[in-house]
């Protein structure tokens, strides 16, 4: 392999990253600004941060926005699982194109379709708009991501393990949570971070389907910015930003530790 | 010919009419759409035989040996294990464990838990299944790897692991799908003795499948060929390979010199076969029934032809001259491939008993190639 840097290889790659980074590297910096203008630098502040604490609107959104994605990730990733089950196991039932084509939709669904066939649901079934209807909502839309992210993973699965289980004498449902979730708990997490994350920055399917009293973190920013951009968005969105950033590494490294540790113990194990 | 029985053991409940079948097999058929996988198929299987299922990849094997796990269900016919019938009884209920292909070992769980798995499904107490977990790794000689996961054992480990695993149960019958498939030949080999041993020391019945006739021959007390869904031959290794019941048997196990005939003479006990297209006549025990004018088989195994320099006694039975064509040296033994003139090959093998012989057999060399009548089997099927 080719390790050398050539010039092309390095102008590509800063410009690449630049093209990814600079809004939010600049966002970043906007937020420390002393000045309440947003793009003039008057010095370092954390003022805008001590105030983000204290608007109570902003908390309360960002309370809103956690309750929804907790709630509505785990609903969908048990909804997603099951589904994956369901197409990666009963694979001679009638319909069953028509059914994973129905699983897929969704994510190539342009948002505002769904919002606006949530909202008009919500309506014609009398369910008062609130947090309920923006939790419904977003499980039903982060559901088929969890299902798509657990379906890769069950499609590679050994499918004897189950049988094994089975054959000493566990039942189906002991089998289920003996061995087919253990071995896909990977899945079903990474299932549930992608839910999470969706929902926590979910805006238009958000906006059809809330009511008052349940406005999210999106929702609060996007009307916020339309009376002008504040240093305070600003600041939240470094704390978005660095709550992300942290999983993610956190995430990576944790993976990249169990790979390496597996590798060792298989070279370890081939050798004695 | 000899009495087929000088080739049996002393262990052979299939010839005692007394004995009760363990496993009884009756008429089971498995189609899945149009293929049909099992096609009406009896067996019976007795108590603490080692009994192999043997054919090549699709003949039916695997599916058969699934429908006694429970994993599949006949299409039709039943199945009997101890006397009861397992139609409608799942997987978890059946006094059947398997050995797995892939050995199926839970990932998650050190060799311990996977040992312990199959007893806690039986609510067995926690000290009883410490005490059984331990006697297993013992048997399997994994003590010292206990608290490993399966990914950190070596393929041999693994294998072991997976046996002790299906062992732990005390199980009625083991059922191994291709037990010994995923190790290198040495392991193998020592695996073989190590599977037989274990077999005799636990008094189980095993119901092997595998698609290596020399793990079957060196394993089973009987070997059932199979062949597209349908059991060829039912019998002991030696009697499969001396006495194979038809083409596809004679074929399948071992090397063979297959020649096809007309049967011209019937007499005294003794065939003569009229090979027109090697110019050859054979003369062999008429073990089976056959006419005069009727189109026969006859199979010689390579290490049942002499080879020679000299003419034989009669060249005009049971003898052919040809061109030594390839010389096979395997240490042990050597294969010789002699051509005929019209081009036919006869394999011949000779065991290397002396380490120096003095003008061996060469490339190019003319010889004779010859048997004794009762060195080939007839075949009529």
């Amino acid at each position: 392999m080719n390790t050398t840097w050539s010039r092309f290889n390095i102008a590509s790659l800063v410009l690449g990253f630049a093209f990814l980074y600079l809004p939010i590297v600049l966002l970043v910096i906007y937020s420390f600004n002393e000045s309440r203008l947003v793009t003039v630098w008057a010095g370092f502040s954390t003022k805008w941060y001590t105030s983000l604490f204290n608007n109570q609107a902003f908390i309360d959104a960002a309370w809103v926005t956690i309750r929804v994605g907790l709630i509505s990730a785990t609903f969908a990733t048990i909804l997603g699982t099951l589904g994956a089950l369901a197409m990666t196991r009963y694979t001679r039932f009638r319909g069953r194109m028509l059914f994973s084509a129905m699983i897929y939709a969704p994510l190539v669904m342009p948002e505002v379709i769904t919002g606006l066939s949530l909202l008009l649901l919500f309506v014609a079934i009398g369910l008062d708009r609130g947090i309920l209807t923006v939790t419904l909502a977003h499980i039903t839309f982060s559901m088929c991501f969890v299902a798509v992210v657990v379906q890769s993973r069950l499609v590679t699965f050994d499918r004897s393990l189950e049988e094994a289980a089975m054959d000493l004498g566990a039942t189906p449902v002991t089998t289920f949570f003996k061995v087919t979730l253990p071995v896909i708990l990977p899945a079903v997490v990474s299932g549930w971070m992608l839910a999470f994350t969706l929902s926590l920055d979910d805006l238009v399917i958000s906006s059809f389907t809330s009511g008052p009293g349940a406005t999210t973190l999106p929702m609060r920013i996007y009307s916020q910015v339309r009376l002008g951009v504040t240093p305070e968005i600003n600041a939240a969105c470094t704390i978005l930003i660095a709550i992300v950033a942290v999983g993610v590494i956190i995430a990576s490294i944790a993976n990249k530790r169990r790979e390496v540790n597996r590798a060792r113990d298989e070279q370890a194990a081939a050798r004695n | 010919m000899k009495s087929l029985g000088s080739f049996r053991r002393k262990f052979a409940p299939w010839n005692d009419p007394e004995a009760k079948p363990f496993i009884a097999i009756e008429n089971v058929t498995k189609r899945f759409g149009d293929f049909t996988a099992v096609d009406d198929l009896s067996l019976n299987i007795y108590n603490r035989e080692f009994f192999a299922l043997l054919g090549a990849s699709g003949c039916g094997k695997s599916t058969l040996l699934r429908m006694l796990a429970g994993f599949e269900t006949p299409t039709s016919g039943r199945i009997l294990i101890d006397g009861q019938d397992m139609s409608g009884i799942p997987p978890y209920k059946r006094p059947v464990n398997m050995m797995f292909q892939s050995y199926a070992l839970f990932p998650h769980m050190t060799v311990e838990a996977n040992i312990a798995f199959g007893l806690k499904q039986d609510g067995m107490p926690k000290n009883e299944i410490e005490a059984r977990v331990a006697e297993m790794l013992k048997l399997v000689k994994l003590e010292q790897f206990a608290k490993r996961k399966p990914h950190q054992l070596s393929g041999g480990q693994r294998q072991r692991v997976a046996l002790a695993r299906c062992v732990a149960k005390r199980p009625k019958v083991l059922l191994l799908d291709e037990p010994l498939g995923a190790l290198d030949k040495k392991l193998r080999e020592e695996t073989q003795f190590e599977l037989m041993d274990l077999q005799m020391k636990l008094g189980l019945t095993f119901v092997v499948v595998t698609h290596d006739q020399e793990e079957a021959m060196t394993m089973s007390d009987r070997i059932a060929v199979m062949d597209k869904g349908k059991v060829k031959q039912v019998a002991t290794p030696a009697e499969v390979y001396e006495a194979p019941n038809s083409k596809f048997v004679a074929d399948f196990i071992g090397n063979v010199n297959m020649f096809e005939g007309t049967a011209a003479a019937v007499e005294n006990g003794k065939i003569d076969i009229d090979v027109a297209a090697d110019k050859m006549t054979i003369r062999t025990d008429a073990t089976r029934n056959c006419s005069v004018g009727q189109t026969v088989g006859f199979a010689i195994r390579p290490e049942k032809i002499r080879l020679s320099r000299k003419e034989p006694a009669n060249p005009a039975v049971n003898a052919a001259y040809g061109e030594l064509y390839d010389i096979a040296y395997f240490g042990d033994m050597t294969v010789f491939h002699v051509r005929l003139e019209n081009g036919r090959i006869i394999k011949a093998a000779s065991l290397n008993a002396v380490r120096t012989v003095e003008d061996p057999l060469g490339y190019e060399d003319m010889v004779w190639v010859n048997f004794d009548t009762d060195a080939g089997i007839l075949l009529t099927a």
